[in-house]
């Protein structure tokens, strides 16, 4: 009796996960794939003729092919942001956790403060603009690093929090000190939570609309999520095109999902909750 | 993320008494100024310095000059210093007004759900389930697909008569309301699209504060033949309380700063009635008015901080308490 309660239970939690969950991802893969007719009802049925290569085609094609510079833009602000980020932020977290005192003290500040108050959007354009790289890649690359340091310092802290100083004091006696006993020795111990970084800072920049916006605006150095912000109100009758953009811009993120679910979860959970 | 700057004893680094004894090589009598010598090149102060240099450019000077800028009329070259006329427009436009309160109601709304909601899916998930995995994956798995292509599906799903939602509901009889479109609902359900995408998140951080309880204060509850319901009470609930301060730092953060979603689902609209303070500043900002928009930001700023920073610290004092 109580085995079957317990079933049926799990069949309505997964009925429930399904609908609520899942049915929003198959509408936008479904839409994808209909011509641009059928899309235009956007109803929840399948298509009668399965249009995903030609939709692939059109909405690479689509205003001079945008999106396949969009996808380029996005892929270096990535790469690049996440890449300065990790060496930056272990480098910190090193320091800021094995030598407290009044320094520390300050960084720590900056760093809760950082994850806290929202950024000044209008002087930060003006200070780009000082520096000559507003509406430049690079700028868009120092915003995104800048706004994402606090979490990634976070997780870098927490984690060196583990590695036992006896590591450190070894090297020193090898007479390894500063730079190369941190990228020699400690770097390399960091991978765990180095993937975690690399994993959660690449998914959120790569998703990033908000910062883009403001601060890389224009077509021609367009990002996936302007391209597809812009695409609803250029394109608001070919439904299809549209989600077919959702669909090739969720799939980056569905792709490190797969493959590294279990390291985000591990690394997020050793660093978020234990603190 | 529930932080906590740990005071740690300043334990002197580098060899200890005898570590370097008996090393002919070393030079002997180390003096504790060569130790500190040591330390300050092997944890140099220069390592804070890139990231600082990044970090205080684009981040800490543009917050700082927002002071100044929130007082001025400003277009970016060339601005006029005019007091506080900034705030006072602020203040006194309607539309900017309910800007506020609809941020306060959509941060407040969300975070709620999201805890409440996080909860229950993370015992059910922490429970004797079968499909653990699968549904953990399928619950995770908004949180990684970008805003703006969550915002256009369910502005889709969401319209009136043709959307899934209405059709759904006409099934069973229901008209359904314009979510969107009704100045009345717009702002509840960009909330519950922001809850719908964020769960998972919360979920995932109360699935590790939960597994985290030792198992022997539920064996406890057994013993004493305490049910379901008395595990949840007495052991899930308290002891999971890491996880709610972090759940509800982290998503009362987002609310309060929320932009994307709302713009992408409504634009502040019908009328002002799903406008947030971020999509005012935003508006502001597009129509060259950038001292305006600056005020807003230090609006933002102060609310954010009135908020969040007293949250933070009544919760890092509970936490060394329990």
């Amino acid at each position: 009796m109580r085995s079957l309660r317990r079933t049926s239970l799990e069949v309505v939690a997964i009925l429930v996960a399904l609908v609520v969950f899942v049915v929003p991802f198959l509408f936008m893969f479904l839409t994808a794939s209909k011509d641009e007719n059928e899309s235009s009802d956007l109803s929840f049925s399948l298509p009668t003729h399965w249009r995903i290569l030609d939709n692939i085609k059109d909405v690479f094609t689509a205003r001079d092919g945008i999106l396949l510079v969009a996808f380029k833009n996005s892929t270096i602000l990535t790469v690049a942001s996440v890449t300065i980020i990790v060496v930056l932020c272990s480098m910190v977290g090193y320091v800021i956790q094995r030598r407290p005192g009044r320094v520390a003290n300050i960084a720590n500040v900056l760093v809760v403060s950082g994850l806290i108050i929202p950024p000044a959007v209008v002087p930060t354009i003006w200070v780009l603009q000082q520096l000559h790289i507003f509406k430049t890649l690079p700028g868009l690359i120092l915003v995104e690093v800048a706004f994402q340091m606090a979490f990634a310092v976070l997780l870098f802290r927490a984690f060196v929090a583990a590695i036992p100083r006896e590591l450190d004091e070894a090297a020193m006696i090898d007479g390894c000190t500063g730079l190369s006993l941190f990228f020699r020795v400690i770097f390399p111990l960091l991978r765990p939570v180095t993937i975690t970084v690399i994993l959660t800072t690449s998914v959120f920049i790569f998703s990033d609309f908000v910062n883009p916006l403001y601060f890389l605006p224009g077509d021609e150095n367009a990002t996936v999520q302007l391209t597809l912000f812009n695409f609803l109100s250029q394109f608001s009758t070919q439904y299809n095109l549209l989600f077919m953009n959702i669909v090739l811009v969720t799939i980056p993120p569905l792709v490190l999902f797969i493959f590294f679910n279990r390291k985000i979860v591990a690394g997020m959970t050793s660093g978020a909750v234990k603190g | 993320m529930v932080i906590r700057s740990r005071p740690e004893e300043a334990t002197p680094v580098g060899p200890r008494g005898n570590a370097g004894a008996g090393r002919s090589t070393r030079r002997p009598g180390r003096t504790r100024s060569d130790a500190q010598n040591l330390r300050a090149r092997t944890y140099s102060y220069w390592f804070y310095a890139p990231a600082g240099l990044v970090y205080g450019l684009i981040f800490v000077v543009p917050t700082v000059i927002a002071f100044y800028y929130s007082l001025t009329r400003w277009t970016l070259f060339d601005s006029q210093f005019i007091g506080l006329d900034n705030f006072r427009q602020f203040f006194s436009e309607q539309s900017l007004v309910s800007g506020l309160k609809n941020t306060l109601i959509y941060a407040v709304v969300t975070s709620g759900l999201k805890v409440v909601l996080g909860m229950v899916f993370a015992v059910l998930l922490t429970g004797p389930i079968r499909s653990r995995g699968f549904l953990r994956s399928v619950v995770f798995f908004p949180v990684l697909v970008s805003t703006v292509a969550v915002g256009i599906t369910f502005s889709m799903l969401l319209q009136p008569d043709t959307g899934l939602v209405a059709v759904v509901l006409s099934k069973v009889g229901i008209t359904s309301p314009d979510w969107l479109g009704n100045p009345s609902t717009a702002l509840l359900s960009v909330a519950l699209v922001d809850v719908w995408k964020g769960v998972g998140l919360a979920t995932l951080i109360y699935i590790a504060g939960i597994l985290a309880i030792p198992k022997d204060y539920y064996e406890a509850v057994d013993v004493d033949g305490g049910g379901a319901w008395t595990k949840f009470r007495n052991v899930t609930l308290p002891l999971a309380r890491p996880a709610t301060f972090t759940v509800i730092l982290l998503s009362l953060i987002g609310g309060l700063r929320s932009f994307d979603l709302i713009w992408t689902m409504t634009g502040g609209g019908p009328g002002f009635s799903s406008d947030v303070i971020a999509s005012v500043i935003y508006k502001q900002y597009q129509a060259g008015f950038f001292g305006l928009a600056t005020a807003g930001n230090v609006v933002l700023f102060v609310l954010v901080s009135l908020i969040v920073f007293p949250l933070f610290r009544y919760f890092n004092s509970r936490e060394v308490e329990s």
